[in-house]
């Protein structure tokens, strides 16, 4: 490999990184879609619970949990303007590992409470008379 | 951008940069890293109210005090005032400095009527004897929610200086770089916020 096509590559890398700031801003459009999906996104779950939609209360809780995450993505992309192309790909990564933290802190400390509740010593109904 | 050497000294050629490659913007990197790491911040609140929001201390459950429609109209404000910010972001980009400024200020008065909303749920909720010294429920509840709130507040304090600075100075390169900084903060507390009514009010209800 001669010194030639890395210059050329250097440069392509230096173009696309451009490129991809230019698209990062958003357009009218692009803000319009994102505001309309929030606002079905939103409403969606708040009937859910309000209106007493569905019987199984796990079931709704699932649903509403998923459709929130669904929002965040939606808000990520057409108001953050996330794609895999800016800052040639470092916002992406920072936020997978972000994600990754942020996963293992929150179902990790629920797992591990959890444990802690069901392991502790049986409380009696006379113990609780006498708790501070 | 320098290039490799090769053709200048007719030694053995380099294949590196002699400059280290940087984006010329990184402090949207950098901004963006700021961000993820207040998502850290919000995660072990999240954590925190996952593991205490049961803990009633046989005192009031959510939902005995959280009224959804309120939340419904708090939550509705930060959705406009999300967008409001886009279209201030889109006037920007025209060069638009009167309509930028307009909107922008609309963004602040949604996001103000956002925390007075708050406030008075807050000031409700303590004149009923739900303060967050009541029970582990209510001490993670206005942890994580008051945290939201203040990054709101600070949000708003950054907007009205930056309207003053673009109204003192024009739309120029530092003042468009700070709008978009805190166009990013701004979005980012409305997916925070998407979490906490999902997570705290919504689920907190459905008990």
């Amino acid at each position: 490999m001669s010194a030639h096509p890395a210059h050329e590559n250097a440069a392509e890398a230096h173009h696309a990184h451009s490129h991809g700031h230019d698209a990062g801003h958003g357009s009218f459009r692009g803000y319009m879609i994102g505001f309309v999906l929030s606002i079905v996104l939103t409403a969606i779950p708040f009937w859910l619970v309000m209106g007493d939609v569905i019987d199984s209360k796990l079931f709704t809780a699932v649903l509403v949990m998923g459709i929130g995450v669904v929002q965040i993505v939606v808000h990520m992309v057409y108001f953050l303007h996330m794609n895999p192309r800016s800052e040639g790909g470092w916002t992406l990564m920072a936020l997978i590992f972000t994600l990754i933290i942020v996963g293992i802190a929150i179902a990790g400390s629920l797992w591990v409470m959890h444990h802690l509740n069901t392991n502790m010593m049986p409380m009696t109904h006379e113990m609780m008379k006498t708790m501070p | 951008m320098s290039a490799t050497q090769v053709h200048d000294t007719g030694e053995k050629p380099t294949f590196y940069l002699t400059e280290d490659h940087h984006p010329e913007n990184s402090t949207m990197l950098g901004f963006w890293l700021y961000l993820m790491s207040d998502c850290l911040i919000f995660a072990v609140l999240f954590a925190t109210h996952g593991v205490l929001g049961r803990n009633y201390a046989a005192g009031p459950s959510p939902a005995d005090l959280f009224d959804l429609s309120l939340v419904a109209i708090n939550t509705a404000m930060l959705l406009l005032s999300s967008i409001t910010y886009g279209f201030a972001m889109l006037q920007m980009e025209r060069n638009a400095k009167m309509e930028t400024l307009v909107w922008l200020g609309i963004t602040g008065v949604f996001g103000a009527a956002f925390l007075a909303l708050e406030l008075y749920e807050f000031y409700h909720l303590i004149h009923e004897g739900a303060g967050p010294t009541r029970s582990a429920f209510l001490s993670s509840f206005f942890t994580l929610v008051g945290t939201h709130g203040l990054h709101v507040t600070f949000g708003i304090i950054w907007l009205v200086t930056l309207m003053v600075q673009v109204r003192k100075h024009g739309l120029t390169h530092e003042n468009r770089r700070r709008l978009m900084c805190l166009s990013m903060f701004w979005h980012f507390l409305d997916v925070i916020w998407i979490g906490v009514f999902s997570f705290v009010y919504l689920l907190g209800v459905l008990g």
